[in-house]
């Protein structure tokens, strides 16, 4: 994956999910913004497409056409602290619960629109413990959105498909 | 007092909660009681996210409040934007829009419409209307209808994926966008950005009128089922302009009776309190908004698609009020009322978005640079209104010397339907749940009546792991008999 790009798409696509204003929610946009800045600094920028949302949706499947990896960043009530790394796959037998679909799902409809599978997929989900509207992040969140950065950092150095999937192994 | 609203006798009755409702935004529960019978008592739609909207806005400066007020809701943050950009704009002293501004405002949230209407529909009650009630609850999804019906699946997701590229050229960004600010736009309308939204809009107006016939085509195959489910008489409201056209954008208030009859018209939105009022129940913490010369127990009404598209004399694209006409042909002349007559009437409200964001690209204003408009004197008190995608949507802020803000009052489109959503689930739980064995594939008849609604509970919270479904089937002694989870 020397090129930056291939067709004028970017390699790898980053999707940070969550709230500013709802707490713990804030991690995922927390770590775009850190991220962008960083890429930046770092001369990798344009390697990447990162999107921030409140939640995924239906659309962000196009947003994985012709990519080589897909990471998806997001707050988890129950993951173990301070994050979890995994590589994930299309899943038709999720139930959808909300307006927003998991990310597996997002890779599902992928499949079945375009016909194909989607690309390589991972999930950083950092752990969360509160989101009610109006709180700030929490101090847990805090501490585990630094030690995710640095992780994060060390996957976007390598952004290879076999680096990642040791390091999910790794969990 | 309405009728399944409250059972003589609670503590004789058992309970069955869904809860949370899915497919909805936030956290929706609804409750029945039934006797040995399988008899239904009492039902109940509860919502229990609405407090602390008015806490996280009070005390900010009103020129943050357009920003901020996005980030109540994941759903609908641009109806949010723009409801509170029209208040902050009399708040901060500004005239009448540019051309340009307005035309932009509008572009913006013609693009909701279409983005919101496009996901309900095809992600969340498709599944149901395609794939059938009592379909496999875990294919009754997206992915399932994506399986079985591949070509609409991708219709609606690239219905989807235009409505928010409206929204990124016109606010900026895709989320937290800044377009609108108190007295116009901060943002102009490139050739490049008009183009590229210009070369595909007839391709989505083709595919908005294939929906609307897909559905018609549903309802043909059992229109006795579409018209009947769901089915009670109501007041309806919406944003009409003095000829009576539904806007979507500005206009003044108008409420018609079940029959189609005028109850008020032209009312300045500024005055709502006056025709308006709010009540509280307590168990619920949702408000129910009622007519006030009507009092609480005739003024409820419903708004979004299928209030509004009737509360007006007609829709102003011509590909829209044909389907419009077609459907309110089946009502004789009179308002239909049946709850998955919801559905049509979205669909029908994304053509007319469509075809209003053709209309508005291929007007020369809307590459214009004169984006704000001229201050006059500030103001302490202002009220914003529009019509959502599930409808009318009131903000009303005071705001003090120091211009921070000391009061706000947001009615939600949700919150004006809370009492025509009870009726929905009253109303399915007789037609179908009444005496009968409960199951899985009739409790979401329940679902479906409130989906039809599209509620927006404003849960923008997501993580991973969240909003699973549990009914609990509980005796009279709060002994839990049977349960099912999902999610």
């Amino acid at each position: 994956m020397s090129a930056a790009s291939i067709n004028g798409v970017r390699p790898v696509v980053v999707f940070a999910i969550g709230n500013p204003s709802r707490g713990d929610d804030a991690i995922g946009p927390l770590l775009y913004d850190r991220l962008s800045a960083w890429l930046e600094g770092q001369g990798l920028a344009e390697r990447f497409d990162l999107y921030e949302d409140f939640q995924l949706q239906i659309e962000h499947a196009i947003d994985l056409k012709g990519r080589q990896m897909a990471l998806f960043i997001d707050a988890g009530d129950n993951t173990p602290g301070p994050f979890t790394f995994s590589r994930i796959a299309p899943h038709e037998g999720i139930a959808h619960t909300s307006h927003a679909l998991p990310p597996e799902s997002v890779l599902q409809v992928y499949r079945q629109i375009e016909g194909e599978d989607p690309p390589p997929a991972f999930v950083l989900c950092v752990r969360g413990e509160q989101f009610e509207l109006g709180k700030p992040l929490g101090a847990a969140a805090a501490s585990h959105v630094e030690q995710a950065f640095v992780f994060l950092a060390g996957l976007c150095r390598v952004a290879e498909r076999a680096a990642w999937v040791e390091a999910a192994a790794a969990g | 007092m309405f009728a399944l609203e409250t059972a003589a006798h609670p503590e004789t009755l058992r309970r069955i909660a869904i809860d949370p409702v899915t497919r909805v935004e936030g956290h929706g529960k609804v409750t029945l009681l039934l006797d040995q019978d399988n008899k239904i008592h009492q039902v109940r739609l509860h919502i229990v996210e609405f407090r602390g909207f008015e806490a996280f806005i009070e005390g900010r400066p009103y020129w943050e409040v357009p920003v901020t007020v996005q980030r109540l809701c994941g759903i609908c943050p641009v109806s949010h934007h723009l409801a509170a950009v029209k208040a902050m704009d009399l708040i901060a002293g500004y005239g009448p829009l540019t051309p340009t501004a307005e035309k932009l405002r509008r572009l913006m949230h013609y693009g909701q419409i279409m983005q919101s209407h496009a996901v309900h529909f095809f992600h969340l009650a498709s599944p149901d209307i395609l794939l059938g009630f009592d379909s496999d609850f875990t294919r009754r999804n997206i992915v399932g209808v994506a399986l079985d019906h591949p070509e609409i699946a991708k219709q609606g997701v690239l219905l989807r994926k235009y409505g928010q590229e409206v929204i990124r050229h016109t606010a900026g960004k895709r989320v937290h966008g800044t377009g609108a600010i108190p007295g116009g736009m901060n943002k102009a309308l490139s050739q490049a950005e008009r183009d590229e939204m210009a070369k595909d809009i007839d391709q989505m107006i083709a595919w908005s009128l294939g929906a609307v016939h897909m559905v018609k085509q549903l309802h043909e195959t059992n229109p006795a089922f579409y018209n009947v489910f769901g089915d009670f008489r109501s007041n309806m409201m919406g944003l009409v302009r003095p000829d009576g056209a539904l806007d979507f954008y500005h206009g003044a208030l108008r409420a018609v009776d079940a029959d189609g009859q005028t109850i008020f018209d032209q009312v300045d939105y500024a005055t709502y309190q006056d025709v308006l009022q709010e009540e509280i129940k307590p168990w619920s913490y949702m408000k129910f908004p009622h007519i006030r010369s009507l009092g609480a127990e005739n003024g409820w009404y419903k708004v979004g698609p299928l209030g509004r598209i009737q509360a007006a004399s007609y829709l102003s694209t011509p590909l829209a009020e044909a389907e419009r006409q077609a459907m309110m042909a089946l009502g004789g002349g009179k308002p239909v009322h049946g709850t998955l007559m919801y559905h049509w009437a979205r669909l029908i409200e994304v053509v007319h978005a469509a075809e209003m964001i053709r209309d508005l690209l291929n007007d020369p204003d809307i590459l214009g640079l004169d984006l704000m408009a001229e201050k006059g004197a500030r103001r302490h008190e202002a009220v914003g209104v529009i019509e959502a995608p599930r409808g009318t949507l009131f903000h009303h802020y005071r705001v003090d010397d120091n211009d921070l803000v000391t009061y706000c009052n947001l009615i939600v489109s949700t919150t004006n339907n809370n009492q025509a959503m009870n009726e929905a689930v009253r109303t399915v739980a007789r037609q179908y749940l009444d005496g009968n064995e409960i199951t899985e594939g009739l409790l979401n008849h329940i679902e479906c009546a409130i989906r039809a609604y599209d509620p927006c509970l404003s849960c923008a919270t997501h993580a991973l792991g969240k909003m699973p479904m549990t009914v609990e089937l509980i005796d009279a002694d709060g002994r839990m008999l049977h349960s099912l989870s999902r999610g």
